[in-house]
């Protein structure tokens, strides 16, 4: 194997490590953490069902935010929905061996590399040039859409140009990395940084804004059933509270007149 | 004093203004002494080693509340929230934006607890926990009114109310809290009420308000206090005994409970509906106060506890009460289990005043003039607690349909105002949260702006002059600020006003007026 392909594939999987031990970690905290009062914002659902449907509009369609703002809601759903079928198709280059025929239909996919960059080009611009986005936004903001940027602009250039890059070879290396069978990988400009940004982001993704994949599924003002009258919702800490504090709540918290 | 501000105008629609930094900055509302933070649990003043302290809190807090931590990491900055708060939309301050309000606790986070914050702070915007941004929190967190709006655009619900409660509760520790909330909260555990009346003063003014109501409408209504055995408790904002206009509200629930022919009562003991714990973030303050309910309702031995209008305590109550103190069903404590068996299970518990009235408008059991409303053109205004954290009568959307029904079946002229500033999209009228205090009028005056905006639209449209309202704060609020905008400050009227207004008394047998209207009949 060639220098490069060892220090890439050391990189990965050291990158996947990162990656799976920190979000297990943020997804056991969030777990654990519990939510003591009930806190739903409107419209909310009444029935775990709705919770369900309510989640669902979310992560697909981003209801909320094509509430908030329609142009902030056209990119960011752009970018999402063209980088999930990108994924989707990616996965032809980590299967080993022959892909299932079923995944030829994902071919076209490779054209939503464009929603996904056009999303992206939107997505800055609206952090540059609308000053109030500008205020909130700090150095990593603009980093982390800059590095998408490059991954999809790189991967779009390899894919539509002629500026390819040795597929079978992506895939040997690619797949290698899976079934822990290494192979050389290409050694074009554009493929490089392609991965390495990629291997940043799978790194950075517990330690940064990106736990928003995560997070939405345990936020409490969208996860929770709007049912507080009819079942009692309540703590691990405020139970044991209960129990050992009254007597101090009492003393502590002025005096009773009774 | 408020003449001062300066009144923003009110444009024809609300444009997102260009940010002017540092235009709130300022010291924030008066702080709290010893003297109201010692029955609170909380330190006097400033602590020394505050630091520590503060970022030991804000430790125990996000490991309490999901909420805390989860928002915390989860915002991707992507500015949807920025022009959705009205006080940013009224000073144009972008700490005001919720994000930006949020970030300040953020970024503290970032400092202390995050891997990125610790070792690369410029990056990603982690910035120390110094007086200065202590400064800033205490400022900035008595500028949001926790009314939630912001969490209802935010892709993810980032609720910026949760971060601003656990602040000023990490303020609150250090001894920095704030005194118009935490005096108030002192008379409200000791006393039962915020206005710290005692018992004798309450029955005053409810034996000269049975006076009153029988002079003006020849029935004997009555409005008991203390009446063991009671069908209903009624716990209503104190503001309902004495504010106006809170207390025409007050007159039209006695009249509706007369009508419907139940038995009911005030509580001298937990006289006091509203809950300021929430507005301070402390859990066992809320719990406290609450408390004081369950057991006023288990003394005097009621089968059903109903809430007046009021908005953050119709969320404590809907939303809080069954977690806090076990009222509704499966606590298992043994008060809560005692609760339990005496409260009348056909019922929710608890129930809003509105859903009382809007269930007997539907069983029919009550009949009104809605001619007597004629000269009025009505409109809703939604309490950002009521809109966005609760529920009513346990159907989707509930607290957006009864009380408009209830409003509709007592009078004729009804008008919406526009879809983005109602329901869940309601903007605060800018005195929730704990700001209703004068050394907050500017930001009072100014974050009213975007709902005198919608106000100001219908009343060119439709001659609206009656603006109708179910949070004690509300109608306190605008009592003060609509005048500042040119409306007529006693156009806003509570809900059971109106019920009040149009409701069609049954008179007693042999009264005067009984004979009056057999005379008509007989001169037809
Ligand atoms: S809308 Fe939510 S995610 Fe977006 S900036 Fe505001 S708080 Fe952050
Ligand atoms: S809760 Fe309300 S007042 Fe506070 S930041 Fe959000 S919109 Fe503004």
């Amino acid at each position: 194997m060639t220098g490069i392909s060892i220090f890439f594939t050391v990189l990965f999987y050291l990158a996947s490590i990162v990656f799976i031990v920190g979000m297990a970690r943020k997804i056991y905290q969030y777990w654990v953490t519990p939510a003591p009062l009930k806190i739903p914002t409107a419209p909310t659902p009444l029935t775990k069902t709705g919770v369900y449907m309510r989640m669902a509009r979310e992560v697909t369609l981003f209801e909320s935010l094509f509430k908030s703002n329609k142009w902030t809601w056209l990119f960011g759903w752009m970018f999402h929905i063209g980088l999930f079928l990108v994924l989707i198709r990616h996965i032809r280059y980590f299967w080993p061996g022959e892909i299932p025929e079923i995944f030829l239909l994902t071919q076209p996919f490779k054209y939503a590399a464009f929603a996904m960059v056009i999303g992206l080009v939107g997505l800055i611009g609206r952090r540059i040039f609308v000053e109030r986005v500008r205020y909130i936004s700090a150095p990593s903001d603009y980093l982390m859409l800059l590095m998408l940027l490059i991954i999809g602009v790189s991967g779009v250039v390899m894919t539509f140009t002629t500026n390819h890059t040795d597929v079978v070879m992506v895939k040997d290396f690619a797949s290698g990395l899976i079934t822990f069978n290494w192979a050389d990988m290409p050694t074009e400009i554009q493929w490089v940084i392609h991965l390495l940004m990629v291997i940043v982001l799978i790194a950075i993704f517990p330690i940064s804004k990106l736990l928003h994949v995560p997070g939405i599924f345990f936020s409490p003002t969208r996860n929770q059933v709007d049912d507080a009258r009819r079942r009692r919702h309540i703590s691990p800490w405020a139970l044991e509270q209960e129990a050992n504090n009254d007597e101090k709540l009492g003393q502590t918290l002025g005096k009773d007149n009774n | 004093m408020a003449d001062e501000y300066e009144v923003p105008e009110l444009p024809t629609y609300i444009e997102i203004p260009d940010i002017n930094e540092g235009i709130m900055d300022g010291e924030g509302p008066f702080k709290s002494s010893e003297e109201f933070q010692a029955p609170l649990g909380f330190p006097g003043e400033k602590v020394e080693n505050w630091k520590e302290k503060a970022i030991d809190k804000m430790a125990d807090l996000k490991s309490k509340y999901r909420s805390v931590q989860v928002f915390l990491d989860m915002c991707v900055k992507c500015g949807a929230c920025t022009d959705k708060c009205h006080y940013f939309l009224g000073t144009s301050d972008p700490k005001n934006m919720p994000v930006a309000r949020q970030d300040l606790f953020r970024s503290v986070y970032r400092r202390y607890f995050t891997f990125s914050g610790k070792y690369f702070p410029k990056l990603v915007g982690a910035k120390e926990l110094d007086d200065e941004m202590l400064d800033d929190w205490y400022n900035y967190y008595h500028q949001c009114s926790q009314c939630r709006r912001c969490s209802v655009f935010c892709p993810y619900g980032i609720d910026t109310a949760e971060i601003s409660m656990a602040a000023r509760e990490v303020l609150d520790v250090v001894g920095v809290g704030q005194k118009y909330c935490n005096q108030i909260l002192g008379k409200a555990v000791t006393v039962g009420n915020n206005l710290g009346l005692p018992e004798p003063a309450l029955r005053d003014t409810l034996v000269d308000l049975e006076e009153e109501v029988e002079e003006d409408t020849g029935v004997p209504i009555k409005y008991p206090l203390d009446q063991k055995g009671s069908e209903i408790l009624l716990v209503t904002p104190s503001a309902d005994f004495f504010a106006e206009p809170h207390i025409d509200g007050l007159i039209g629930y006695g009249k509706v409970f007369h009508q419907d022919g139940v038995t009911w009562t005030l509580s001298s003991y937990a006289s006091e509906a509203a809950n300021f714990g929430m507005f301070i973030g402390s859990y066992d303050v809320m719990r406290k106060a609450a408390l004081r309910i369950r057991k006023a309702a288990l003394d005097l031995e009621v089968s059903r506890i109903i809430v007046g209008e009021c908005g953050h305590a119709w969320r404590v109550a809907y939303s809080f009460w069954n977690t806090l103190s076990g009222v509704g069903s499966g606590a298992s404590d043994e008060f809560a289990l005692k609760l339990q068996n005496q409260l009348d299970s056909r019922y929710p518990q608890p129930q809003h005043i509105i859903e009382y009235t809007y269930n007997l408008i539907q069983e029919g059991k009550i009949e009104f003039d809605k001619s007597e409303n004629d000269h009025r053109t009505v409109t809703f205004h939604d309490s950002c607690n009521v809109a966005r954290a609760t529920n009513m009568g346990g159907i989707p959307n509930g607290q957006f349909i009864l009380p408009r029904e209830v409003i509709k079946s007592v009078c004729n002229n009804y008008v919406d105002m526009e879809r983005g500033t109602i329901m869940e999209s309601t903007f605060c009228c800018g005195g929730g949260g704990g700001l209703l205090t004068d050394d907050l009028m500017e930001i009072r005056i100014k974050g009213a702006m975007p709902r005198m905006q919608a106000l100001k639209e219908v009343e060119k449209s439709d001659g609206v002059d009656t603006l109708a309202a179910i949070c004690a704060i509300c109608k306190s609020q605008f009592t003060k600020v609509l005048p500042k905008f040119d409306f007529d400050p006693y156009m806003i009227v509570s809900v059971h006003q109106l019920v009040s207004d149009a409701i069609v008394l049954e008179k007693p047998e042999g009264s005067d007026s009984e004979v009056e209207e057999s005379t008509e009949v007989t001169e037809e």
